[in-house]
């Protein structure tokens, strides 16, 4: 085992963080439990046992902590979580598109607001969360983001925005497991989390209401709009446009004999664009604002490279050549790249990550900027050498 | 206490012989409370707890003084267990009041006069603050109250905080209802009592069995009951020594404090608990050095116990007029009757580091937390249409 390390472990109050940290105490690291406190779900004791971020929650984890005998606090990020989080998830939903906020709150919140606070405040080495991924260190001491040994479990799709000095100082006790390893184990130290169900969905939405949490939260006053087919016929009226995305069938009330699913969501118009299953497929995806883990593209600023994507959580990734988005070099962080897939993807999200993996190592990502409606756009627009940018849907 | 959570387990209700050994226990442990407070032992209702015994008061005097009317007078600093209680008796029709008070956390007997209104059936004050220690002129508000408010209209004294420290003597507070804690006096948790002037009418607000006179029915703590009453015993036997020791503790470690860079004493200077240190530091959240002490091992706090990580500001500073980011900085020390000169000796070496190691931390994540958002504002920008613009 590594040297004995002082290490500050998020536990949600779920099982994987639980075993996160009794991995760690029982390998003789120095571990210290924090439960976040990210919004106000934390006041309600929760009726939706599926989120990790109720009061029940952190008294699990407090549970966890105190079988474990280590120091355990609560922790408020809500500021953190409110501007990291909070704030982008709400606004790309009322720009149309489908937003990853667990994206975001790995780098902003576990491994920004919490990974600072480690360092400062109490005194640690690094931060280890339940993530199923793995992190290796070459011996230049660059840090590397690997796929999970679990690959149905594998999160790294989450981890792509964590950088050099983050993921150095990450650990994720949990890569080399399965669920059920991870299950066994909480046993084996008979965590009282040891049999507790998967969360799941949004943690800050626990009813998974997207729609109201939108009125609620970000003050959206849905209109009326209209729901047209891929040829522009009006088959039909939506209640507002926010919190649909592309791939959706259901909810949307409309019968056209053949089956319709959700290709385009465009907020300046209020439309909402059905089209059949195979306009949904696309070869081309623009993704802004990539992060590289090395903090650099893997063939030199501007060139080109080959990368495996997913465009979703758990997708298969697929081949693909991955290009600069015009004529310039991006900038190593937050430029736009495009991918050019070796076969279609479905139901490209705008909003959603795109990860970009090389083997079993996880390169990067970013955000999918348009649709696969706007593909042949996009093709034009880049005939014509990097060209102005086409509104983002 | 402890055999009654043993060999001695009837319930003080039954009519065998186990039975009235409880019972015995227990109106014992009611003449003791009783008698330490200046009390009869029937002016005594055991309750779960200081919350309770509030809760209690509060209910059962709003409701026995329905008839007569509906106002109900209390300052901003009082503990939530007051204050909550009161904000849900206004669903009900009670009008609530909520006097301020000066920077120090004081109530101005003038102001509580001025409130009061032919309808006023209640009176609610803490005889000192749970947070920072200052001790309200309680014998002059009720001087008022008596001289100014219909005949009928009650005054509850919170004195949870104040009794392991602060005579507390029914007859010289001159309060009808009087609530103390177990825990407060190093005794068992859960466990308080109500102090009931004879005469005084308030509705119990849990109904069943007949026990404690029909104004708290269930089955009684015995060993709780009994475990208060040692406790309280104990406190009042050393409370004068107690009281002048930790003066001097206290004095000590507030002075280490304000020594340093951006740290200012809050609540009053003299007129306070003599075992409560609290201060506020500059630019730094109160919780931050709390860990840090924690990991120190000094049990430190900031404004009240609290468990879900909230950020409110504390109310009580609030109200004495502080800005909120400056309560976040709120830190609290509570020396007690086994806290040693040796102990104090350790913190106030310790205290000075911790501060300081505290306020690099604070400016240290905010010097990371501007550098995180340039850089994702630089990426931003570079994301931005006018950064590939046609060649």
């Amino acid at each position: 085992m590594s040297r004995p390390e002082r290490i500050l472990v998020a536990m949600s109050g779920g099982v994987d963080s639980s075993v996160a940290a009794a991995l760690l105490a029982e390998q003789g690291h120095e571990v210290v439990g924090v439960w976040m406190r990210l919004h106000d779900v934390a006041d309600t004791v929760s009726e939706f046992r599926k989120s990790c971020c109720s009061l029940d929650a952190a008294e699990d984890a407090r549970r966890v902590a105190a079988q474990l005998d280590i120091p355990f606090y609560i922790l408020n990020l809500e500021r953190d979580f409110a501007e990291g989080v909070l704030s982008p998830f709400l606004g790309a939903y009322l720009e149309g598109t489908t937003p990853s906020p667990c994206v975001d709150c790995n780098t902003t919140v576990k491994f920004g607001a919490l990974l600072g606070r480690a360092r400062h405040l109490y005194e640690c080495d690094a931060v280890a969360t339940g993530h199923y991924a793995r992190r290796e260190v070459s011996a230049d001491g660059r840090a590397r983001l690997r796929r999970a040994r679990d690959r149905d479990k594998d999160q790294t799709y989450f981890l792509y925005g964590l950088r050099q000095g983050q993921l150095r100082d990450a650990r994720f006790p949990l890569g080399d497991l399965t669920k059920p390893e991870v299950r066994a184990a909480a046993r084996r130290h008979g965590l009282v989390t040891a049999d507790k169900p998967e969360s799941q969905g949004i943690c800050f939405i626990p009813d998974g209401d997207v729609r109201a949490a939108l009125r609620s939260r970000g003050g959206w006053q849905p209109e009326p709009g209209p729901v047209v087919d891929r040829d522009g016929t009006r088959v039909g009226e939506h209640t507002g446009a926010a919190g649909y995305t592309p791939g959706q069938r259901q909810g949307l009330g409309i019968a056209l004999g053949a089956p319709r699913y959700v290709s385009r969501v465009d907020p300046t118009t209020n439309t909402i664009t059905l089209g059949r299953r195979e306009d949904l497929e696309t070869t081309l995806v623009a993704v802004d604002g990539v992060s590289f883990v090395a903090e650099a593209p893997p063939a030199g600023p501007g060139g080109a490279f080959r990368a495996a994507v997913r465009i979703r959580h758990r997708a298969e990734p697929i081949p693909a050549w991955v290009r600069p988005a015009g004529d310039h070099a991006p900038p190593a962080r937050g430029g736009r790249w495009l991918i050019e897939t070796d076969s279609p993807v479905w139901a490209v999200a705008p909003g959603q990550a795109a990860v970009l993996y090389d083997g079993e190592i996880c390169l990067g990502g970013g955000r999918i900027a348009r649709t696969a409606g706007d593909a042949g756009v996009l093709a034009a627009d880049r005939a014509a050498t990097g060209g102005e940018r086409v509104s983002v849907a | 206490m402890l055999p009654f959570l043993g060999a001695e387990f009837g319930n003080p209700s039954s009519p065998h012989a186990w039975g009235r050994r409880a019972r015995a226990a227990l109106d014992e442990a009611h003449e003791r409370i009783g008698a330490a407070i200046g009390a009869g032992p029937r002016e005594i209702v055991i309750t779960s707890g200081g919350t309770e015994a509030l809760n209690l008061a509060l209910k059962g005097a709003a409701w026995a003084g329905k008839a007569r009317g509906h106002r109900i007078l209390t300052t901003k600093v009082e503990h939530h267990a007051v204050l909550h209680s009161l904000q849900y008796l206004e669903k009900f029709g009670f009008e609530v009041v909520e006097i301020p008070v000066d920077r120090y956390g004081r109530v101005d007997p003038d102001d509580i006069e001025a409130a009061l209104s032919e309808r006023s059936i209640l009176v609610v004050i803490g005889h000192a603050n749970n947070e920072v220690g200052t001790v309200q002129p309680v014998a002059e508000v009720v001087r008022r109250v008596r001289a100014h408010a219909p005949k009928g209209c009650l005054v509850l004294v919170d004195a949870v905080a104040s009794a392991p420290y602060l005579k507390v003597d029914v007859t010289g507070l001159g309060a009808d209802l009087v609530a103390i804690a177990g825990h407060k006096l190093e005794g068992p948790k859960g466990a308080g009592a109500l102090y009931v002037r004879a005469g005084t009418h308030i509705l119990g607000q849990q109904q069943g069995g007949t026990q404690e006179r029909y104004r708290r029915a269930g089955t009684e703590d015995v060993a709780a009951a009994l475990g208060m009453a040692v406790a309280l015993e104990l406190a009042v036997a050393e409370r004068d020594a107690t009281a002048r020791r930790l003066r001097k503790a206290r004095d000590r470690l507030t002075a280490a404090l304000v020594a340093l860079d951006g740290v200012e004493s809050t609540g009053h200077p003299k007129d306070r608990l003599p075992g409560l240190v609290s201060v506020i530091v500059r630019d730094v959240d109160g919780a931050s050095i709390v860990v840090k002490l924690d990991l120190e091992g000094v049990a430190a706090s900031v404004g009240s116990a609290c468990t879900t990580g909230s950020a409110e500001p504390s109310h009580v500073l609030t109200a004495m007029g502080y800005p909120e980011d400056e309560a976040r900085g709120a830190l609290r020390f509570s020396l007690g009757r086994t806290t040693t000169d040796e102990e104090v000796d350790q913190v106030v070496e310790l205290v000075p580091r911790v501060v300081k190691a505290a306020c690099d931390a604070a400016a240290a994540l905010a010097a990371e937390r501007a550098a995180a958002a340039a850089a994702a504002e630089t990426a931003a920008r570079a994301a931005e249409p006018g950064s590939m613009v046609r060649s």
